[in-house]
């Protein structure tokens, strides 16, 4: 029996191997890193019964093609995606079980920006300072600290999983609520700047510049103050910074540590995910919420993934095959 | 400027000290971080020093589970800051010396930095290697020190146009700032020498070889000792 193993038969776009990051590390110059979207890498997890934090693949914008070198259980969800498993349609936002051997082949996404894959047990890749997290600019983490190349094998944990042929859950979960993908993104801010008003009066416009360090914003420059190149200080995830050319950046998972420009204010983290999912061009709206409510809105995510995780615990049982059944 | 608290994100708070570069502003973050760190509470993740800041990350599963709110850590923080004057002066800082080699293929710069400063190369050296630093903060990339204490007389414009690639180990001068590339990579930063020595390697406890509120110090070293210390690193 070959090694437990995912190979990459052709590279996507930006595949990277991502878990929810890498804290404890801000003081030496090293962030956070992890998925862009990481609700929607919880969500992939729980779907296979992984802790929440288990390292799965961010899929960027067009997909990888693999093979799957062991029986597995995965689950695919994020930004909807072209995807087959075995030439048959894979269907998102439910567990799949699939034997030995199987191809999955993802094309473009539908829209948004980025899918995620868990697989059981998680990709088994040696941590870095604590986490399986890939930070490209620090080059580290994931695989070598860059996104997966074609012919990449990597590594599963072993699972006592059997799978004679594909079959997926006849129940799956309805992300619709949670991150609607089909409406413009409003991202709730927290205003902390004399031209935080002008940001949220006028529309913006996702650059193809934007990366997973920012999204790079383009719209009617707001008047960027003379001598606002400040003096270095900490910045983090959801910070919008406003460069000289008066075009804000939006601070997303791989964020530096500091920064010198001014900071207008932050994103309310519980809309992170969503705005991860914008596409180059696409267009966001801010709007002005008060420090109390921001947290209120992340407590109410969390309240909701965790509903969500004991249905979805609830039916993994019932299904009678919990990892390691 | 008089010290307040500000939020930086749903889960991380930003103390701010003073709003200006400044060695005396600096000292006290660094005060600060180390009095904060001798009991921090669960729950925090990391304390990151500026210039004349400091933030602190809250473990951000905890705010959203509601077992912490960035309030309360707000007004902790706060009553330390005001605790800090009254405070024993904080320990001397740990020195931790670089070996630098100067000039040649290592420092391709030193001549004619050296010529549109009016210095001689070897004046620079000294200059250079006789400044008490601090690392004010690391950022940028992992274990990159700003440091504070540059000479002034030693103050040069970037380039022009950033080279494309700068050895790991470049020891440069932009503006009134000296610093150490820790990685290749572009940078335009005048190179005035180059350390044999790894700023950061994730596979190292600690990873970084210099932590913020370090003292440092240049020591030049000649070819020979830096191809010796390269081999062995």
């Amino acid at each position: 029996m070959s090694a437990p193993r995912i190979e990459v038969l052709r590279a996507g776009l930006l595949d990277t191997v991502q878990d929810l990051g890498r804290p404890g590390w801000r003081a030496l110059g090293l962030g956070l890193a992890g998925a862009m979207d990481p609700w929607s890498l919880e969500v992939a997890n729980r779907l296979v019964g992984n802790p929440p934090g288990a390292a799965g693949l961010e899929i960027t914008l067009a997909g990888p093609r693999l093979r799957l070198r062991r029986a597995a259980r995965i689950a695919l969800t994020g930004a909807p995606i072209e995807a087959l498993i075995d030439g048959a349609a894979l269907p998102a936002w439910r567990p799949l079980e699939a034997p030995a051997g199987c191809t999955l082949e993802f094309g473009a996404c539908r829209h948004g920006a980025r899918s995620y894959l868990a697989v059981d047990g998680g990709l088994a890749l040696e941590p870095v300072l604590g986490s399986r997290a890939t930070d490209l600019r620090a080059a580290l983490g994931g695989l070598d600290g860059r996104a997966l190349h074609s012919g990449d094998l990597l590594p599963l944990t072993p699972s006592r999983l059997r799978a004679e042929a594909i079959r997926a859950s006849a129940w799956w979960i309805d992300p619709g609520h949670d991150l609607d993908l089909s409406r413009t993104a409003v991202a709730r801010f927290v205003p902390q700047h004399a031209l935080a008003d002008a940001l949220c009066r006028r529309p913006w416009r996702v650059s193809a510049t934007s990366n997973r360090q920012g999204l790079r914003l383009q719209g009617s420059a707001l008047a960027a103050e003379a001598g606002g190149d400040g003096v270095s200080e900490p910045v983090a995830p959801g910070v919008v910074q406003l460069p000289p050319d008066g075009q804000p950046i939006v601070l997303m998972a791989e964020a530096q540590t500091v920064g010198g420009y001014p900071r207008l204010g932050y994103v309310a983290q519980a809309d992170l995910p969503r705005i991860a999912q914008l596409r180059p061009g696409e267009h966001l709206h801010f709007e002005p919420v008060s420090a109390e409510r921001a947290v209120a809105l992340l407590r109410a995510q969390r309240a909701g993934l965790a509903r969500m995780a004991l249905a979805i615990d609830a039916r993994l049982r019932s299904m009678g095959h919990a990892p390691g059944s | 400027m008089s010290p307040h608290v500000v939020q930086l994100s749903d889960t991380a708070l930003l103390l701010r000290v003073g709003d200006r570069i400044d060695a005396a502003l600096n000292a006290q973050v660094h005060a600060l971080a180390t009095r904060l760190r001798e009991a921090l509470p669960a729950g925090i993740e990391d304390l990151v020093p500026g210039y004349a800041s400091l933030a602190v990350f809250l473990d951000s599963r905890a705010v959203a589970e509601g077992l912490l709110h960035p309030r309360d850590v707000s007004g902790w923080l706060e009553w330390n800051l005001a605790q800090l004057d009254t405070a024993v002066a904080a320990p001397a800082p740990r020195t931790v010396e670089i070996p630098v080699c100067y000039g040649g293929t290592h420092g391709p710069d030193l001549d004619p930095l050296a010529a549109e400063l009016g210095l001689s190369a070897a004046e620079v050296i000294e200059r250079h290697g006789a400044g008490d630093y601090r690392v004010a903060l690391l950022g940028f990339a992992p274990g990159f020190p700003y440091l504070l204490g540059l000479d002034p007389a030693l103050a040069a414009p970037r380039l022009a146009t950033p080279r494309a690639r700068v050895p790991a180990g470049s020891v440069g001068i932009g503006g009134a700032q000296t610093g150490i590339y820790p990685r290749e990579g572009p940078g335009g930063w005048r190179l005035i020498g180059r350390t044999p020595l790894r700023l950061f390697d994730p596979r190292r406890d600690p990873p970084a070889l210099i932590a913020p509120g370090d003292a440092l110090r240049f020591v030049p070293i000649e070819s020979a000792r830096f191809a010796e210390l390269d081999r062995t690193r």
